[in-house]
């Protein structure tokens, strides 16, 4: 670092002041133009309610508001995840002096109902008289009373479905940013003092403590005086999407958290890595970095600190591997995307053989806040070991399936019974499967099992990145099973032996079962297989990829036995009947040796002849 | 130093030692399959688990750390790695008895160590219809039904040689080794060198097998067959029957050639010899005479011939334009040797025994490979291929007798034997050079260029005085290391300054040829030494060590080819090079 003269660094601080000044302009700019609004329309337009049509239910309630004259009284936002996604595309319909009101299933046709039974009435008529719904939108509201929302604390999630994700002033109205000054003006060593203090654990799936992580890389000298902070946008596990609407609702939350973190380890720039099948959340990112280009937060001296840093974006292609850190680095380097052995952790010999973290970007979003609200606030929910909330991707077979942020703790049985209003077939509920193709299942009888890092493991699932599908009694485990193990199998980088050669085998031992063709000797070979992959894999994928499985056959192995038993009893029909056919077909035989041969007219038996 | 406990026993070791080196040190081996110490390691198979404070890890890439505590077997770590095993078996076919590893096969071994005696798992292996082997090279065979994806051979490729012609293609279990695009390997950026097939663990990947076609030249009594040697050869070969690595069996070699039924025996070293005199006559033009540009690079290793040709196609004129060796031995027998003798050359059949595999394109990658009117060298054998013919023969090579080669083209000097590693031509054509433009001969304490010999750095520099004149030099070896040098030169001539180098010694392999693709398996840096080493000694004993020295030289060129680079001898001793395009262009892939 260059030594800066007394009357540098006196300028570099006014020129910082002016900057800080500027961007905070951008935030007061903000708010004095929303001053003039005296309602809001906030509609979902997240990957899931955009192509629920989301796109269209916009311009329906633009041409409305425009048709009664209320452009300018009513703000239009469409805005990032809101979190009831089964029900999308969902609109927030806010209005001065009035509880906030949540429609459903908006169409464009109930948009325009919105707008001229609802707002355009409520508007004329003042905010005295009671809203008295019209029959035409009967059964599109949704009460925000639901536990699915009063249940949840939303700490990542919450500026998500309630401001303009491409609007920086929006942001730093909110405190955007202010955590990162705040930052600027501590020593490093105290910035991850305060991660440190508050617990919080990567969000991608091991839990690794982050402050460790950034302590490691903050120990770490410069290689060719670079060391980098990736953030792992690579989320591939089914139906898990938490990353792709935070990136797509809150990038600049996530930036944010990683200029902290860079600030904290003394990392000199950051690599964004998302997967290419998520146009929205790069489209985002991309903006986000260009927006802080534009007001000075990436680049040299950032608010006339020592602090440079730059940002850069790179896409992922797909490979579910590539979430697993050191694939990823891989694939970054433009190398076929395949984990390596640790150590070298990558913190010690990471991204181009120098020091790199690799945070999730859950993991990220959770660092402004932390900053803003102290350590002691975050780490004053959750349970002793898995401190702050975390955010689920609720999906599977129940009444209010989305994406949900709660405090960690809560327990199985209120995420099934009332975040989500229990199973939508109204069946029994059987089991939860988390952690995605790497986790397991969680069944009825562990309802009050809390949600947190250790107990999932104890119960040989994971966190994960946060998926969670529950089950209704219809399911069959060995399907669930089977479905993702072919998920692992077909994903499986091909390096190791026991992933690649292993999960296929053991893939084709289930299917076998599925199928009712199975043996118990099948099902010992699975677990013979599986302990192999557990101990041999190389990579963390490898190693969990036996769990759905392995778990499906802890707790439910009555549904495996079934199969089997069927199939025994299939085969021993088939025997006794192929015996009872060759007992038919011997003593046929039998009979025609037996029958006397006559010629014609002849009387004389002539086997006697 | 770093102490740690493995199976309860204290060790002491270096720090950044591996888990697997700490064990040594205490009589423990634990298995390892994908490993191999010449590379960096991959960890891909797994069987190597041991485990170290309670988990599980690799022991080959893994380095110890001060109070660690090691178990290397217990009944969970043997049963992960039989299991493993028996996975790679359910994805290998049953073929052993075929197979050209069979007896020296890694896996083979390990299945037999760990005592499988039942194929646990259903055989996914695709047929050979669906795999079949690609033998496009006619040097290296690549059968990718047999590869258990150690990637050995990607790794040697790629970061070793710097060729990168082999590359992981699909996933999961289609995985498989290939060259990009699925395409045959002779039309790729293939350089033939064969380190591949000399770190393959199985019969993945392995020399294209020419001795049937051998066999079949020494039935046919109409041929007159004719053996050669190459250098690196003598201190290898007795490895495939259980001598130390740099054992020096020259003479046994003769004789077991003579007893499989060559007719005559000649050495690759008197070509090498002739090497000397030509291309130490072609540089001594282009230093004193500009005849020529500088600096001037070896061409005797045809692995380097084709990278150059296809990675530095613009260095062509800077190539030495004389064959190799085995080439020359060749050309000279079916010429000079065939009117010595009065045989019919069409009848002449020249088999060169070689540590390469590259040498088996090389003998019909030009016209000039031509020179005598007939395919100068018919076939090239690997060392591996002559262990193997020896066996079948029951000849019992450690008890041989040992024999002279037949003359005229059977005598050679230190210089030529010193051909067989890094360093080594550059050594012998400074002592004929030394004396082609002093006058005099080197003084014996010079004759061995320490600072250019030995195998631990890549790229060795060095500068001279020659009759007043500083000779700049530099050795690479591996092509991996080339880039660097070549490189340099490059930049120089594009400014316009004077080259960095006069003369540069370049051989494909690493550690040059007793560390070629053709050798036993099973090298390491330590067997290179002591494959070195025993060429030393070869050297050092020699009567003459010098190239001009030899008096069946000074005899053929009397007799035969008049002076270096007359014009007989650019006939039959020159060649010269083009362009190759890294891949040969395929319509069908367009699509």
């Amino acid at each position: 670092m260059v030594e800066l003269s007394r009357e540098q660094i006196e300028k570099l601080k006014q020129l910082g002041r002016v900057q800080k000044e500027n961007l905070l302009k951008v935030g007061e700019a903000f708010k004095d133009e929303v001053q003039k609004y005296i309602a809001s329309i906030y509609t979902c337009n997240a990957t899931g309610c955009h192509s629920g049509g989301a796109g269209n239910v916009i311009e329906a309630f633009k041409e409305s508001l425009e048709t009664f004259g209320l452009q300018d009284k009513v703000r239009m936002v469409a805005t990032g995840c809101m979190g009831l996604c089964a029900s999308g595309p969902l609109a927030r319909v806010e209005i001065k002096g009035r509880e906030p009101f949540l429609y459903k299933q908006v169409t464009p046709d109930v948009a325009r109902l919105i707008v001229s039974e609802h707002i355009a009435p409520t508007l004329e008529k003042g905010t005295s008289e009671p809203l008295k719904l019209s029959k035409y939108l009967q059964g599109k509201e949704l009460s925000l009373k639901l536990p699915f929302f009063t249940k949840q604390k939303k700490v990542v999630l919450k500026n998500l479905g309630h401001s303009d994700p491409e609007n920086l002033g929006e942001y730093v109205a909110l405190g955007g940013y202010q955590a990162l000054m705040k930052c600027l003006e501590m020593k490093p060593e105290e910035v991850l003092e305060i991660i440190k203090k508050s617990g919080l654990r990567g969000r991608g799936g091991a839990g690794f403590p982050t402050g460790k992580k950034w302590e490691m890389l903050a120990s770490a000298p410069l290689v060719d005086g670079e060391k980098f902070i990736v953030c792992n946008g690579d989320e591939g596990d089914p139906g898990a999407y938490m990353d792709s609407c935070i990136l797509g609702g809150g990038a600049h939350q996530v930036l944010e958290g990683m200029m902290i973190g860079a600030y904290a380890t003394g990392a000199t720039s950051v690599w964004f890595y998302i997967r290419a099948e998520y146009p929205l959340a790069l489209q985002r990112v991309e903006l986000a970095i260009k927006q802080a280009k534009k007001h000075g937060i990436l680049g040299r001296n950032i608010f006339g600190s020592n602090f440079n840093f730059m940002a850069d974006l790179r896409y992922g292609a797909g490979a579910f591997v590539c979430g697993e850190e050191t694939a990823l680095l891989e694939s970054l380097e433009g190398q076929r995307g395949t984990p390596h052995p640790r150590p070298p952790y990558p913190t010690q010999k990471g991204l181009f053989g120098k020091p790199t973290a690799i945070n999730n970007v859950e993991t990220l979003a959770n660092i402004a806040p932390i900053i803003l609200n102290g350590p002691e606030w975050f780490s004053s929910v959750g349970t002793a070991t898995s401190k702050g909330t975390k955010v689920f991707a609720l999906t599977g077979k129940v009444n209010h399936s989305g994406l949900v942020e709660v405090p960690m703790g809560t327990t199985v049985g209120e995420m099934v019974n009332e975040v989500g209003g229990g199973t939508s077939s109204g069946k029994p509920f059987k089991a939860v499967q988390t952690g995605g193709p790497s986790g397991g299942v969680i069944p009825a009888s562990h309802l009050d099992m809390p949600l947190c890092y250790e107990e999932l493991k104890k119960i040989g699932s994971m966190m994960g990145s946060g998926g969670m599908i529950v089950m209704d009694h219809d399911d069959s485990m060995v399907e669930i099973a089977k479905f993702y193990l072919n998920f692992t199998v077909d994903e499986s980088c091909g390096k190791c032996a026991p992933c690649r050669i292993g999960g296929y085998q053991m893939l084709q031992l289930v299917k076998k079962i599925a199928e009712g063709k199975g043996t118990q000797e099948d099902l010992a070979l699975i677990e013979q297989i599986g302990n192999a992959m557990k101990r041999g894999a190389l990579c963390g994928l490898g190693q969990t990829a036996p769990n759905p499985v392995l778990s499906t056959i802890r707790f439910f192995h009555d549904e495996y036995e079934a199969l089997i038993q069927q199939a025994t009893e299939k085969k021993q029909a088939e025997q006794k009947l192929k015996g009872e056919i060759s007992k038919l077909e011997n003593e046929m035989t039998k009979l025609e040796t037996q029958k006397p041969v006559t010629g014609a007219g002849c009387n004389v038996n002539c086997t006697k002849r | 130093m770093i102490k740690l406990k493995i199976d309860g026993v204290n060790v002491e070791v270096p720090k950044g030692t591996t888990i697997l080196n700490a064990a040594k040190k205490i009589q423990v081996d634990i298995p390892t399959l994908c490993y191999h110490p010449d590379l960096h390691p991959r960890a891909s198979c797994g069987i190597c688990v041991v485990k170290v404070n309670g988990k599980m890890l690799r022991a080959c890439c893994t380095p110890v750390e001060n109070g660690m505590d090691i178990i290397t077997r217990d009944p969970e770590i043997i049963e992960t790695r039989r299991t493993i095993l028996k996975l790679e078996l359910s994805h290998h076919p049953n073929e052993c008895l075929t197979c050209i590893r069979n007896e020296c096969c890694e896996l083979q071994s390990l299945a037999s160590t760990f005592g499988l005696r039942e194929r646990t798992f259903r055989n996914i292996i695709p047929s050979k219809e669906i795999m079949p082997a690609d033998d496009s090279t006619k040097c290296i065979v690549l059968d990718p039904r047999k590869c258990i994806l150690c990637g050995r051979c990607v790794e040697v490729c790629q970061t070793i040689q710097n060729v990168w012609a082999l590359a992981f293609l699909d996933r999961s279990i289609d995985t498989h080794v290939a060259p990009a695009g699925n395409l045959p390997l002779a039309d790729t950026p293939c350089i033939k060198c064969g380190q591949c097939t000399a770190h393959c663990p199985t019969g993945a990947l392995s020399e294209y097998d020419n001795s049937e076609e051998v066999w079949s030249m020494l039935q046919n009594p109409e041929y007159h067959t004719i053996a050669q040697i190459a250098p690196a050869v003598r201190v290898s070969l007795g490895e495939a029957f259980g001598l130390e690595p740099g054992t020096v069996t020259t003479g046994k070699i003769y004789a077991a050639l003579r007893r499989l039924g060559f007719k005559t025996v000649f050495d690759t070293n008197f070509g090498a010899d002739v090497t000397i005199m030509e291309e130490g006559s072609e540089f001594v033009e282009r230093l004193t005479k500009g005849n020529g540009v500088l600096p001037m690079i070896t061409s005797c290793c045809p692995a380097w011939v084709d990278y150059m040709e296809k990675f530095y196609p613009d260095m062509i004129p800077h190539f030495s334009s004389c064959k190799s060796p085995h080439a020359i031995v060749g050309a000279l027998s079916k010429t000079y040797y065939a009117d010595k003798i009065g045989v019919d050359a069409a009848k002449m059949k020249v088999v060169s025994v070689m540590p390469c595999t590259a040498k088996k394109f090389e003998v019909i990658r030009s016209k000039e490979m031509f020179s005598s009117g007939y395919q100068d060298v018919d076939v090239s054998l690997t060392t591996r291929e002559i262990a193997r013919m020896i066996k079948q023969a029951g000849i019992d090579f450690i008890n041989l007798p040992e024999e002279q080669a037949d003359s005229p083209l059977g005598e050679y000097t230190g210089a030529g034997t010193v051909f067989g590693f890094s360093g080594g031509v550059m050594e012998a054509a400074l002592r004929t050079v030394h004396y082609l433009v002093t006058g005099q001969e080197m003084a014996e304490k010079d004759l061995e260029v320490k600072p250019i010999l030995g195998i631990d750095k890549g790229i060795k520099e060095m500068s001279m005085n020659l009759d007043g004149k500083e000779i700049r030099i530099a050795v690479a070896h591996g092509t991996g290391n080339v880039g660097t040098v070549l490189n340099r030169v490059r930049e120089a001539l594009k400014k316009g300054e004077e080259p960095p180098y006069h003369f540069i010694e370049v051989m494909a392999c690493n550690g040059g040829c007793i560390g070629g693709g053709g050798q036993p398996r099973g090298v390491t840096n330590e067997v290179r030494m002591a494959r070195m080493k025993g060429l030393m000694s070869d050297d050092k004993h020699s009567e003459f060590r010098c190239s001009h020295q030899n008096p069946d030289i000074q005899k053929l060129y009397k007799e035969f080819l008049g002076t270096p680079l007359s014009n007989k001898s650019h006939h039959l001793l020159h060649t010269h090079y083009e362009p190759i395009l890294l891949y040969k262009y395929h319509p069908e892939l367009k699509k």
